[in-house]
């Protein structure tokens, strides 16, 4: 297989990621646009991780929480792909071979692995239980698991840029 | 003697300290405090922004305004000395980066006021649960408030990564 893909050479050697690689002023701005948005990301999730540890917000049921919160966290996290999409094209073949970049990609896979387990089996029956303030052991190491896969995403992210000379 | 030079002598006292000498040479510090900097920036800037969404009642319209700033209000307060804390020590391993920078000032000067508008915010709540419920221009008022909190926050971000592309010599 080739490696990397072509459509990724394609996207790194394109004029958009031309224009960000020259211009002195473009990626720090979509650097900040994407702090910006991995911080309501991770802030937002933060919400319903203590809902779900029983921290935090526990006089609410849980789907309250997710119904007020998850549409912010799925518009931040857009905003974060595009952003973060933007800056891997500009190098695409370094960030490849980034271990910490890889590592981060993971890691944000696996967070959405353990949202979607927890959605499939944890909050099946979740109407019997989401107005406790203390949760089935599923919910709870499902909001523990988030809180640390979030965590070690942001460290990954913040050493990619001590791992790597793009510029 | 000048500002800068003043701020250019104190730069070179604290690059010298032993704390500052451990932090420039042991390699993960910085990262590390990089990293629990922006996760309590996350803290910070998630809950400013739910009670601004809430002032616009685009957020939990079903709660009361001044619960939903008692649930973030304490958090934010909480979140600010661990950011002092760890920025502090950031500007210790490299004085020069943030001291001898604008855009640190601009960053701080921006803090302050949004640290500011948050204090009368809080205040605004306690003094009366409906304070930006009375009338039609209390309503406009507290939507304004958000905003330019909102827009605060932001730049502080921004500001912020921006400290690593403006560093001087």
């Amino acid at each position: 297989m080739l490696w990397p893909p072509d459509w990724i050479a394609y996207l790194e050697g394109s004029e958009l990621a031309d224009t960000i690689r020259e211009n002195d002023l473009l990626f720090p701005v979509i650097e900040s646009v994407h702090v910006l948005a991995i911080c309501l990301v991770v802030g937002s999730i933060l919400v319903v991780d203590l809902r779900l540890l029983g921290l935090a917000s526990v006089t609410r049921p849980v789907s309250r929480i997710t119904s007020s919160i998850l549409p912010l966290t799925w518009c931040a996290f857009a905003v974060a792909v595009v952003s973060g999409g933007l800056m891997f094209i500009s190098n695409a073949t370094k960030y490849l071979g980034n271990g910490y970049f890889v590592a981060k990609m993971i890691l944000i896979a696996v967070a959405g692995l353990n949202m979607v387990v927890f959605h499939a089996i944890g909050a099946k029956d979740m109407p019997k239980w989401e107005k406790s303030a203390r949760l089935p052991l599923p919910a709870r190491a499902a909001g523990a698991l988030s809180i640390l896969l979030w965590i070690a995403v942001v460290a990954c992210g913040r050493w990619i840029g001590f791992t790597m000379e793009v510029r | 003697m000048t500002s800068a030079a003043v701020l250019s002598d104190l730069s070179k006292w604290l690059a010298a300290t032993p704390l500052s000498h451990t932090i420039q040479t042991t390699g993960w510090i910085i990262p590390a405090l990089q990293t629990i900097h922006i996760l309590c920036v996350a803290v910070l800037f998630s809950s400013a922004i739910l009670l601004d969404l809430r002032m616009w009642r685009l957020f939990q319209r079903d709660i009361a305004l001044a619960d939903v700033g008692q649930r973030f209000l304490p958090l934010i307060w909480a979140i600010v000395p661990i950011l002092l804390i760890t920025g502090g020590l950031l500007i210790v391993g490299e004085p020069r980066r943030s001291l001898l920078n604008s855009t640190f000032y601009l960053k701080m000067a921006l803090l302050a006021f949004a640290l500011a508008l948050t204090g009368f915010l809080q205040w605004s709540l306690s003094s009366a649960p409906g304070f930006w419920d009375k009338d039609r221009g209390r309503r406009v008022a507290g939507r304004l408030a958000a905003t330019v909190s909102i827009l605060a926050w932001c730049g502080i971000i921004f500001a912020g990564r921006f400290i690593a592309y403006t560093q001087g010599g």
